[in-house]
């Protein structure tokens, strides 16, 4: 293995890559192909599948009902992910720029919030959102603050907090993890040299934690286009996710194959709008360094 | 911080008011962090009040009681499940951090026939919606004959039950995760530094222990922790890839949604928050011994 | 850095490996490969179960696959105890996420308990066993309206466990008993209830309350009817405040909602928490649920026939009661029932007065019409609020 390494330099790529290619392959392609298979089949009547061909369920994926709830789900998404960078980029330039001591147990507390129950910690939050009996409002209408209860739940605001609050350690470690090995020296040399905090920032931060946003916002913008326990719990459940829907053929309608030609479409779209977003932004980057 | 207060008195005017905007900045830095932490916090200060609630809800106050805890301790199958949970979580990390960490090296620093596909491949368990990877992986080990059933083994005299069609799961989302996370750490990563290295002799894997690996690392922690977060709470995919008999903690709260969830799993989750304050707790311990004589850090 | 970085992955994995080494501790080694029955077993003086079909002996370990929290664990002591079988318990949180696993190609269940419905499309489906009687003396404790269930005639293929029924509970310091479902159909913006009502989020369930309204069969397919009700399910939006199947009771018993649509049972347990909050069916009538225990058809015999056991003890007067106590559902179980509390058995929430059972129908699988069902209700959730 060693040898091989050292004096195939072309075999490098495929050495590493192989225990993925192989896991993948085996226990993700393969099984994906069922996924495949089953958008083309017709449906059995309480779940499963009949082995018949049918281009049907991709047809009724085009549905204008479930465009609208698509639309719907990319504008949560948007915004979320929105709130998650904007939320998120300060805090992990907050861990990166601390002593290097510091840093380890800062990620670490920040994922350990996580590491509770996802339901309790939902659930905890509608504790404090209720309309009429959540603790933010009681406690802003006892101190005289507010006379009517702020809509705080139920609405696209809980959704998108508690959606925010869920993601944004994933856009947090990869930002950190990119900003982590900026030189602060160097950084203060910088400063020295623009004088200008907000010059050094845009023109050598930045930049140099680009890859690090791109892999956080995507970390968060796809989950956040599926979730939908989340908006059942703190949204009311009154409009409906893309997630909901691929999920309720699996679990409610018994329709499989609709529930798999759904995942197939999303899946396509979400895979070449990821694509082309990475080669957009890593061909940004480089004119950035340039 | 304090490290670039050498010398004041030398500091001229305009960089003395540089001095005192840098330091506003900090102090805008620290407040920030603080209120972060508090957000991320806030939730789990609730959580931690509700274990004591003196009554089955989780959401409305009834007076104090230990009462959940002594529930807790007596309900065996909620203590095996969470260390069911654990255990699937810090397995599936394990192995996804190995093979993600490869991948995102091979997918960042060389360019290869098939790049283009193995992105894809790489990006599609993120992608998927996880109900779908869930039932199909549920149909691919019924009809590969690979099966659902636990292997029961027996590790240093303790009996364990391997759940591998859970943890396969797992670690084939994860493995997807990781990858994005390290890919992020090494996409600039400067290689002036390894080209050094071995211009000074040292042989190709000495210079990735001594020079990439220790780069890499808040990569690697990042993308570790981060699988283990997922797992830990992952319920759709455990839920349909487990075999009969095998619970972890989020499948057995799901189930409870219909019949009320109650304060025992706030107890549970603040036995978590305490086992993982401990740990944080005993690698400062460990490490305040370690880094004594380092002498850049003194001061700090 | 490194270091700290790495003295930390080590602590994690450390404490991981330390917890899973406690954590092996509790787990029985299952005794899955059934060698030698002993002979202690065998003797146990099971007074009915013992004729078991020739040369096949109760397999000492089953997988019960239930609802969380729905079975006093000490149930599964005493049976032990008397028979030597451990029964583990899995969970699940939906009859359809329960379902669509079987159907996947799961095995290992011997025991589950899918709610009426479910029960219907399962055996339709063929993938439930025919029940043994003969190792179930007990089913004559059973009540008679349980004997012969419309979705199951006879129990050929399962036992009711527990069962109750959909209505609305409110918050009686607030507001009056709810007598029809108007208050939900026709929201009133002058009604303290308005915009502090849920629904369940369910399609089925749902449908069954506007169907109900409307004076429809709740099993409906005509598609006119079924788009009728979906009307009436936009227009009761403006009144809601959501869609909620989980946390609905806590939310009234905290006085955020005012009245929830839902299963009587959970409103019971709110009770505990509040006691004006109560429970009613409307004068146009609701929906029954039993939810059953039945034994897949993969099950191997020797788990079959220690399932059967199971059923029968749970069967038992002592034991149905021990259930009902636990649960707060109401028992399917005559003999069980003698030995329950006067106070429990006199609850309109818990047991219906006879001129309201009248008005209680099951909800069925609808076949082909699923889809339709389906995709009106997506309707209904994605409208914009009235």
């Amino acid at each position: 293995m060693h040898r091989l390494f050292a004096r195939h330099p072309s075999l490098r790529p495929w050495l590493l890559l192989l225990p993925a290619a192989l896991w993948l392959f085996v226990f993700f392609i393969a099984p994906l192909f069922i996924v495949l298979a089953y958008s083309f089949l017709e449906r059995g009547t309480y779940g499963g599948v009949i082995w018949q061909f049918t281009l049907e369920n991709l047809r009724r994926t085009f549905d204008p009902l479930y465009f609208s709830t698509f639309l719907r789900s990319l504008y949560i998404a948007i915004v979320t992910t929105f709130f998650c960078l904007v939320l998120g980029y300060p805090l992990a330039y907050y861990i990166a720029t601390r002593p290097p001591r510091q840093r380890g147990t800062l990620v670490l507390a920040l994922m350990i919030p996580f590491w509770t129950n996802f339901l309790i910690r939902t659930y905890a939050w509608l504790t404090l959102l209720r309309t009429h009996t959540g603790l933010i409002n009681v406690t802003l209408i006892n101190l005289g603050i507010i006379q009517k209860p702020l809509p705080l739940f139920g609405n696209d605001f809980a959704i998108i907090l508690g959606l925010v609050y869920g993601w944004l350690p994933d856009m947090v470690l990869p930002i950190y993890a990119a900003l982590d090995r900026l030189d602060i020296s160097l950084v203060e040399a910088a400063q020295d040299l623009y004088a200008s905090g907000s010059k050094v920032f845009w023109r050598v931060i930045w930049p140099l934690s680009l890859p690090g946003v791109v892999a956080g916002s995507m970390l968060v913008f796809i989950p956040s286009l599926g979730a939908f326990v989340t908006p059942a719990i703190l949204g009311g459940g009154k409009s409906l996710m893309i997630g909901n829907i691929i999920s309720n053929q699996f679990l409610a309608a018994h329709d499989w194959p609709f529930g798999s030609a759904l995942s197939t479409v999303m899946m396509a779209v979400m895979l070449l709008a990821t694509l082309l977003y990475f080669r957009a932004v890593s061909s940004e980057e480089r004119k950035a360094l340039v | 911080m304090s490290t670039i207060s050498l010398s004041n008195k030398q500091l001229s005017r305009r960089s003395q008011i540089a001095y005192l905007k840098k330091r506003i900045n900090d102090l805008a830095l620290n407040l920030y962090g603080l209120g972060g932490y508090l957000f991320l916090y806030l939730p789990i200060v609730i959580l931690l009040i509700f274990s004591f609630n003196d009554s089955r809800s989780v959401a409305q106050w009834h007076g104090f009681t230990l009462d959940w805890y002594v529930e807790m301790i007596h309900d065996e199958q909620i203590i095996l499940s969470l260390w069911n949970s654990v255990f699937v979580a810090v397995v599936s990390t394990l192995i996804s951090t190995v093979i993600g960490t490869l991948a995102a090296m091979a997918m960042e620093r060389y360019r290869f026939v098939g790049h283009l596909f193995m992105d894809a491949v790489l990006y599609l368990p993120i992608i998927i919606p996880d109900i779908a990877m869930a039932i199909m992986l549920l149909i691919f080990f019924n009809i590969s004959g690979i099966g659902f059933e636990p292997w029961k083994v027996t590790f240093f005299g303790v009996r364990l039950a391997v759940p591998y069609s859970v943890i396969i799961g797992h670690v084939a989302f994860n493995i997807s995760f990781v990858a994005v996370v390290v890919r992020a750490r090494l996409a600039q990563m400067d290689r002036t530094l390894e080209e050094a290295a071995q211009d000074l002799y040292a042989g190709p894997w000495q210079t990735f222990w001594r020079v990439t690996f220790p780069m890499m690392l808040p990569g690697i922690i990042g993308g570790a922790l981060l699988a283990f977060t997922l797992s830990l709470d992952d319920f759709v995919i455990t839920f349909f890839t487990s075999g009969a008999g095998f619970n972890t903690l989020p499948v057995r709260v799901f189930g409870m949604i219909k019949k009320g969830v109650t304060p025992k799993i706030n107890a549970v989750s603040v036995l978590m928050l305490v086992f993982s304050l401990a740990l944080i707790g005993i690698s400062l311990l460990f490490r305040k011994g370690g880094d004594k004589g380092s002498p850049i850090e003194i001061g700090l | 850095m490194k270091r700290t970085a790495l003295s930390l992955i080590t602590a994690v994995i450390v404490l991981g490996l330390l917890l899973t080494a406690c954590g092996g501790k509790p787990t029985p080694p299952p005794p899955q490969k059934t060698e030698a029955p002993s002979a202690k077993e065998t003797e146990a003086p099971a007074p009915a179960a013992t004729e078991a079909p020739a040369g096949v002996e109760p397999a000492k370990e089953i997988v019960l696959y239930n609802w969380s929290e729905y079975i006093d664990p000490e149930i599964y002591t005493l049976f032990e105890e008397e028979f030597g079988i451990k029964v583990v318990e899995d969970n699940f949180s939906s009859n359809e996420e329960m379902l669509a696993k079987l159907q996947g190609g799961a095995t290992g269940y011997a025991l589950i308990v899918p709610s009426d419905y479910t029960v219907g499309i399962m055996i339709e489906e063929g993938m439930l066993a025919e029940l043994d009687h003969a190792n179930i003396p007990n089913l004559a404790n059973l009540r008679d309206d349980f004997k012969n269930v419309p979705y199951d005639p006879g129990n050929k293929y399962c036992v009711p466990y527990q069962w109750g029924t959909t209505g609305i509970g409110y918050l009686s310091s607030e507001v009056d008993e709810p007598t029809s479902w108007a208050v939900i159909f026709e929201p009133d913006p002058n009604s303290p209830t308005y915009g502090r009502t849920t629904m369940l989020d369910d399609v089925r369930e749902a449908f069954a309350a506007a169907l109900v309204y409307l004076g429809y069969d709740i099993n409906t397919t005509d598609e006119a009817q079924l788009e009728e009700a979906k009307q009436l399910l936009i227009q009761a939006k403006a009144g809601l405040s959501g869609y909620d199947s989980d946390t609905y009771e806590d939310l009234v018993a905290a006085g955020e909602n005012l009245m929830a649509h839902g299963w009587n049972g959970d409103f019971l347990v709110a009770q505990e928490d509040n006691e004006d909050v109560a429970y009613t069916v409307p004068q146009e009538g609701g929906v029954i649920w039993v939810d059953n225990i039945c034994i897949p058809v993969t099950t191997p015999p020797d788990q079959k026939l220690a399932a059967e056991m199971f059923i029968d003890f749970l069967l038992r007067p002592d034991i149905g009661a021990m259930l009902s106590e636990y649960t707060y559902y109401a028992s399917p179980n005559a003999a069980a029932e003698e030995l329950l509390p006067e106070d429990f058995l006199s609850d309109p929430a818990v047991y219906p007065p006879e001129e309201v059972m009248s008005r209680l129908q099951y909800i069925e699988p609808v076949g082909e019409a699923e889809a339709l069902y389906q995709r009106l209700w997506d309707e209904v959730k994605s409208a914009p609020v009235p």
